[in-house]
């Protein structure tokens, strides 16, 4: 078996450019397909990061009437209650609750569909950082009916800081309430559909306009540990029957889907990959048998088993695939890591994907898990390659191979 | 006297039905080799000589008769257990020396060794003491692209005898060799017959070979004429 091992061994290294560009294509195809993958993770874990830490947070809590069409008479019945069970809750790392209403902006040009937020500057300023976001203005200055739009939304509007913006919506016993709201500050998010759509006001001031009296619509909840999500959710819910709580994954269908079809995209793409190696590797190793069809005669003829031959060309696929499977996976850490480490910069094409919520700065990233499976991937192509040529090899008569010149 | 017989070729026919016309390469032969032979099986170009060694050899199945080696009917073997009956009884040498051209001279040799499960000490010694006898000394770590061919088919004769087998079949291995090398290889192996008893059986049309052979048969047309 050593002498096997040593002769195949050898044998790659007999047409060394040959075997090098075979182990250079397993490198370079190992390569690219964890690169695009852990490109294509760490965009999406951010936008997935983004939108939680930004957005809908890890979850929220609402009446659960509230979502069909956002009335607002369904108010939280136990808020202050919450607020003390939230507080008492060591997972957490901030929460906010809101109370909210579907309006109509209007400014002397433009009207548009909004969501109108009424938060307490503080609480939301640690759950999402809105705070940070305001590049025009300031975060509330503690005056009366001030507003906090989205750049996006001042353009369209054609508006500035410190001019009105005029939101008409119902209250809780459907009466029409119409207000001029001054623009305190503009804020900026990486999300364009978001800020497109959502304005922040104090909520004393909705409150009053929509007299909730002190129940929130909803509480956005954001923990220390993503982990733990499924258990403060049930925590919840067993303490708050009355209430709906909806994890992010509930949130966010596209999220969660973009998440768990991570792994089937990844089998489909490396799938892709190594099926073109395959055959790379079946032509290269076929090629190289029948140059040594001779040679396997002589083999044969003095005392090597059919079942020798056939590990011995396995044993020489398989070591390329050994070779070039490990060093592909190295470079693809390295590139991985670095890039993780400075990000790729995509601002030229950065309008579009804020458009769709991607950030500009992609950090790529793949667990060690994927590195895992991509190992396994190609070991697996490698043993499929390999038996195509060792079958090859069977078929050999002694005495016609070696009479073969 | 039929004690020695190592090699009993029983009514040995070959037909390759490969063409449109049958071709008949061996014909009813019939060939008893005797232990300490040095014989040499000549005749033109397609007289059934190389067809005849392989038969012998198991390297080719016979399409009527038998191959007795040793009282062993090989004709009726698994092709494992042949490839394992000539590992263990027959040595070759081709014409192309034909040696695994990744392993050293030493490894060629060792290699068969090693296939027959021989231990390590064992297999040192007796390496040693091949190239010893073929006159290979240092050159144990040589690949055979780094030997002559004359070095080469000496190295070839010390991994046929590897093995200890009963004979040693050897298909035109001065073809390829000048006179001076041709006769040193005959040298060697008629001392190995000598002194050590190995039977050896060419086939070849060098009258060098002839020349030394202690019995000559001759084919034509596949039959034994003399």
């Amino acid at each position: 078996m050593r002498m096997m091992i040593t002769i195949a061994w050898r044998n790659i290294w007999r047409n060394r450019v040959r075997s090098l560009v075979l182990i250079l294509s397993i490198v370079m195809g190992i390569w690219a397909g964890a690169f695009i993958m852990s490109f294509y993770w760490g965009m999406s874990k951010q936008q997935v990061r983004d939108t939680i830490e930004q957005n809908i947070s890890h979850l929220q809590m609402h009446h659960p009437a509230f979502k069909e069409n956002y009335d607002v008479q369904y108010t939280l019945s136990s808020t202050s209650e919450i607020a003390d069970k939230l507080d008492a809750q060591p997972q957490l790392k901030a929460w906010s609750g809101r109370v909210m209403t579907m309006a109509m902006a209007a400014s002397a040009n433009q009207s548009t569909g909004v969501t109108l937020y009424g938060i307490i500057p503080e609480q939301e300023d640690a759950l999402t950082g809105l705070a940070g976001k305001v590049t025009e203005g300031n975060y509330f200055s503690g005056k009366k009916n001030e507003v906090l739009i989205g750049s996006k939304l001042a353009e369209q509007l054609k508006i500035d800081v410190r001019k009105k913006v005029i939101c008409t919506f119902q209250d809780r016993d459907g009466e029409i309430v119409s207000v001029a709201l001054r623009v305190c500050g503009i804020y900026q998010t990486r999300n364009a559909r978001l800020e497109e759509g959502m304005l922040f006001m104090q909520q004393s001031d909705l409150a009053a306009l929509l007299k909730t009296g002190d129940a929130v619509h909803e509480m956005a909840v954001l923990l220390n540990d993503e982990t733990q999500v499924d258990t403060v959710v049930h925590a919840l819910q067993t303490a708050f029957p009355a209430a709906s709580v909806e994890s992010w994954k509930e949130l966010s269908p596209e999220l969660r889907m973009m998440t768990e079809s991570f792994n089937q995209y990844m089998f489909i793409i490396i799938g892709i990959i190594l099926l073109a190696l395959l055959f790379g590797i079946i032509n290269t190793m076929l090629m190289a048998i029948l140059e040594r069809t001779r040679e396997l005669g002589v083999l044969m003829a003095v005392g090597l088993t059919k079942r020798k031959v056939f590990l011995m060309i396995m044993l020489e696929t398989m070591y390329i695939a050994l070779i070039g499977g490990p060093v592909g996976l190295l470079l693809s850490w390295l590139t991985v890591q670095w890039t993780h480490h400075v990000g790729i910069d995509l601002s030229m094409y950065s309008k579009g994907l804020e458009e769709y919520g991607y950030a500009s700065m992609v950090y790529p990233e793949l667990g060690m898990a994927s590195y895992g499976i991509i190992l396994l991937m190609v070991v697996l192509a490698a043993f499929i390659a390999s038996l195509f040529p060792a079958a090859r090899a069977l078929k050999l008569k002694p005495v016609e191979a070696i009479r073969k010149i | 006297m039929m004690a020695n017989v190592v090699i009993d070729a029983h009514n040995l026919s070959k037909t390759y039905n490969e063409g449109p016309v049958p071709v008949h390469a061996v014909k009813h032969v019939h060939l008893h080799i005797e232990q300490g032979e040095f014989i040499a099986l000549v005749g033109p170009s397609g007289s059934g000589k190389t067809t005849l060694l392989n038969m012998i050899g198991g390297l080719d199945a016979p399409t009527e008769g038998r191959v007795l080696i040793d009282g062993t009917d090989i004709t009726a073997m698994k092709e494992n257990k042949l490839i394992d009956f000539r590992l263990h009884h027959i040595g070759f040498v081709f014409q192309a020396y034909n040696l695994i051209p990744v392993l050293t001279a030493e490894e060629n040799i060792d290699f068969i060794m090693l296939l027959q499960g021989a231990g390590k000490a064992e297999r040192k010694a007796r390496v040693q003491q091949l190239l010893k006898e073929v006159g290979l000394e240092g050159k144990e770590h040589s690949r055979p692209s780094e030997l002559s061919g004359g070095q080469q088919q000496r190295v070839a004769v010390a991994r046929a005898l590897a093995s200890k087998p009963k004979f040693v079949l050897a298909d035109e291995p001065t073809a390829n060799l000048d006179s001076a090398t041709a006769g040193n290889l005959l040298d060697i192996m008629e001392k190995l017959n000598k002194e050590e008893g190995m039977t050896f059986v060419f086939s070849t049309h060098d009258p060098r070979v002839i020349q030394r052979a202690h019995r000559v048969v001759t084919l034509e047309d596949g039959e034994i004429v003399e």
